[in-house]
């Protein structure tokens, strides 16, 4: 097969490197050679399709078995597109994060702080047909993690994006805006372009908003998009 | 143009979006060769890593409503993953060339900020010897890292080594 075509190489800046000291954890996980160039193939180039029957949409994390979770109710609403300015439609987003006061429902979550019986932390939606979602929510809390002394996460919401192969695969995290903890982080500043940095932060949205209900942020996501030419030809 | 959104890691807690189902991509009653991909990813310091994500997905054989091709399992205390598939066939590669056999895997993990991609082969496949990727890795030492070794006549293994001598060939996606 001559007319696969695969997706555009990262822009550069674009990205982080998994090379990245400030980041402890990064030390031994980070391989040492570089990876081979290869052009994707139909491996890379198709990917998974996810049912929402065999994976049923839970687009509200803020209501845990009838009751309310404790915390700032969001909305956070936004839309995928590939880097044609493409709708990226019926793609499954899987999203999770800590509590209000920072803390996972998660068994190696040692943080001091409480654990709330009407807050899991994990959600998964769909795009529409024109590429947008929406999920309602509590604002995460900052945590304390032991990169470096006196370290704390920012406010991060973790996201899980499939798109249409698997070279369009991504694992990210959206922020907040006006967080202080942003100009500390490691993580967020391994994206070595600024602009590329800011596009991980969500903005405050009076359109999303909901009168007497939540605050709204506003969340896009850009995914690879395809060559203009099939590979390999 | 737009620039695609950064990478950012999965983090130590990804498991709130577990589901030990996707470990088994035969759960919806794919018919088949079914094999278990087994194999335990260590650090430079020869550390099991023991909270990865290691995501598997196949062009072959084809997604069906009983085959997702997709499969998902965190890694347990010795960090080893463990997923039961189908066995995929030859792959269509470029121009007129066949890829062998494989599955495309992906590691994410707490200090792996962006995924790192490799392949899993099968030791013995007649077409390893002409596959376009494998072909490009000169030292077999290097290429051996790819391939997959039987224990049984149903498990796989392919160990996984993210740093250091004997690390495994990462592909760039
Ligand atoms: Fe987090």
């Amino acid at each position: 097969m001559s007319d696969i075509i695969g997706f555009r190489p990262a822009a550069p800046g674009s990205q982080p490197s998994n090379d990245t000291p400030s980041y402890g954890s990064t030390r031994s996980r980070h391989p040492l050679r570089p990876a081979i160039a290869f052009p994707h193939s139909l491996t890379e180039a198709a990917g998974p399709v996810f049912s929402p029957l065999h994976f049923p949409p839970n687009a509200d994390l803020s209501v845990t078995g009838g009751k309310a979770a404790q915390g700032e109710r969001i909305i956070v609403r936004g839309r995928i597109t590939d880097e044609d300015g493409r709708a990226v439609p019926h793609t499954m987003i899987e999203i999770w994060q800590a509590n209000a006061a920072g803390r996972y429902r998660h068994p190696l979550d040692t943080h001091d702080a409480p654990l709330d019986p009407h807050f899991k932390g994990d959600g998964r939606v769909f795009t529409d047909a024109e590429g947008w979602y929406q999920f309602t929510s509590i604002k995460p809390g900052a945590y304390p993690w032991r990169n470096h002394a006196n370290a704390w996460r920012p406010n991060h919401i973790h996201y899980s994006l499939f798109g249409p192969g698997f070279a369009t695969r991504l694992i990210t995290q959206m922020y907040f805006p006006g967080d202080p903890l942003l100009a500390l982080d490691p993580i967020f500043h391994s994206v070595p372009d600024e602009a590329a940095r800011e596009r991980l932060i969500s903005r405050f949205d009076l359109a999303v908003t909901r009168p007497d209900h939540a605050l709204g942020y506003r969340f896009d996501v850009v995914l690879r998009g395809r060559d203009a030419t099939p590979m390999g030809i | 143009m737009r620039i695609a959104t950064a990478a950012q890691t999965i983090g130590p807690f990804w498991h709130l979006i577990d589901d030990t189902g996707l470990a088994d991509l035969t759960r919806f009653g794919a018919m088949g060769e079914v094999i278990t991909l087994i194999g335990t990813i260590t650090d430079g310091n020869g550390d099991p890593v023991t909270d990865a994500c290691v995501e598997i997905w196949q062009a072959s054989p084809p997604v069906s409503d009983r085959f997702p091709g997709y499969g998902r399992s965190g890694t347990d205390a010795s960090g080893t993953f463990r997923l039961t598939t189908l066995k995929p066939g030859p792959v269509p590669g470029h121009g007129n060339t066949q890829q062998a056999p494989h599955i495309a895997i992906n590691i994410l993990a707490r200090g792996i900020i962006t995924r790192l991609y490799t392949r899993a082969y099968f030791e013995g496949e007649a077409l390893n010897t002409t596959d376009p990727l494998l072909g490009m890795i000169a030292e077999p030492s290097r290429r051996a890292t790819l391939l997959a070794r039987p224990e049984g006549s149903t498990v796989w293994r392919l160990d996984i080594r993210l740093q250091g001598d004997s690390e495994t060939v990462f592909i760039d996606i």
